[in-house]
């Protein structure tokens, strides 16, 4: 082994220090720097460029939400408005066929009325034509019955 | 024969013996080196497999790779604030990942199978050295974070508040770093000696719940460590209004 080869006299302690500090000291600012080409700055490369697409990724995901919930409330607006335009329409037409409905009643109500009067009107001259008619005869037979008494006498 | 030779082996308990290399005049405690570069040589072959083919969609190794890599980023987004972290992230991450690694390596694999001719091998943490170095990175760090963000207005930091304040501040400078590598030695060193100690004295089963303990203080210091880390350095570059 190669730590046979560098074999050397035993001393020491605890707290022997020695040339190992600065070699130590070297060794480790160059594990810094290998481990920044090899370890940190490949690794921080991948781990932010993914920390990056996800945010983008949300940005473009919350601005999609947006334009979505502003495309919605313009869609309830107008869908508010056309119900609103249907009411409006639906109870013209009602109040439309309302009147029309009223004028025909009208209408008919006074047909009837103008057929009712004249035909009472009729019913009325008939009467009394026949009401003169009977009391014509009436008299022509009370004249004839006293023509006859008379003139048995 | 084998299970005599195993507890001889678990039961050599050395504290304070160091392998030692000798290069030229200078002297190394070669068993801290060899544990740290098997480490780390795992570590970095860790990282290289789950990094080689890295998707937009993660799978396996690179999963658990971009869990670590946030946790490191938000330590640091916390400790040290939005607008500098990411100058700091590969420091303080390197930091926690070889405080961790080191922690869990001489906690988890049984280094004293292998034998040394001195000393023996075990967590690169335990060694006051390896702490020492790393307590007097982040000093230099927090300095240089102070400096760079700051310039000279870094200063007005040590007298804040008030100007009573400025002997506290200055002394901070020294027990910031003394604290943070004692820590991690203690807590590293006094772990490796209770299971060694248990295991000397009790060798089955006995240990185990103390080393389930030692693993979680391992992974608590390693936070800890990168957490003070990044605040020294948070505090430095931190604007006072």
């Amino acid at each position: 082994m190669l730590a046979f080869n560098f074999f050397g006299a035993t001393e020491g302690g605890l707290f022997d220090i020695n040339a190992t500090l600065p070699l130590m000291a070297i060794q480790v600012v160059a594990l810094t720097y290998i481990l920044n080409s090899l370890f940190f700055k490949p690794v921080g490369n991948v781990v932010e460029k993914r920390e990056k697409f996800v945010s983008n990724n949300i940005i473009q995901a919350k601005n999609k939400l947006s334009e979505v919930k502003k495309l919605e409330a313009d869609l309830l607006t107008q869908l508010q408005s056309a119900r609103s335009e249907a009411q409006r329409i639906v109870s013209e037409a009602e109040n439309e066929s309302d009147k029309l409905y009223k004028e025909a009643l009208e209408l008919a109500n006074n047909e009837a009325n103008a057929s009712k009067e004249k035909a009472r009107l009729e019913i009325e001259s008939q009467t009394s034509a026949a009401r003169d008619q009977l009391s014509k005869q009436a008299d022509d037979l009370s004249t004839l019955i006293v023509n006859r008494l008379i003139l048995e006498k | 024969m084998f299970f005599n030779s195993l507890l001889t082996n678990f039961a050599a308990l050395e504290v304070g013996q160091h392998l030692y290399w000798q290069i030229g005049n200078i002297r190394l405690h070669g068993q801290v080196f060899l544990t740290s570069w098997i480490l780390l040589g795992a570590l970095l072959v860790f990282i290289s497999l789950g990094t080689k083919k890295m998707e937009n969609d993660p799978k396996g190794l690179q999963n658990l790779l971009e869990f670590l890599w946030d946790y490191i980023r938000d330590l640091a987004r916390t400790q040290i604030g939005e607008k500098v972290y990411r100058d700091w992230m590969p420091f303080i991450g390197t930091l926690f990942l070889f405080v961790f690694v080191s922690n869990w390596g001489g906690a988890l694999i049984p280094w004293r199978l292998i034998k040394l001719p001195s000393g023996e091998l075990g967590a690169p943490t335990a060694d006051i050295n390896t702490t020492i170095a790393l307590a007097l990175l982040v000093s230099l760090s927090y300095f240089y974070a102070g400096l760079s963000n700051k310039g000279w207005r870094y200063f007005e930091y040590y007298v804040h508040p008030t100007p009573i304040m400025l002997p506290f501040k200055i002394l901070e400078d020294f027990t910031k770093p003394l604290s943070l590598s004692f820590r991690l030695f203690g807590n590293i060193l006094a772990d490796e000696l209770v299971v060694g100690v248990l295991v000397f004295l009790v060798p089955l089963i006995l240990p185990i719940p103390v080393m389930f303990l030692g693993l979680f203080t391992s992974a608590i210091q390693a936070l800890i460590f990168a957490t003070l880390a990044a605040y020294y350095i948070g505090e430095a570059v931190e604007e006072h209004h």
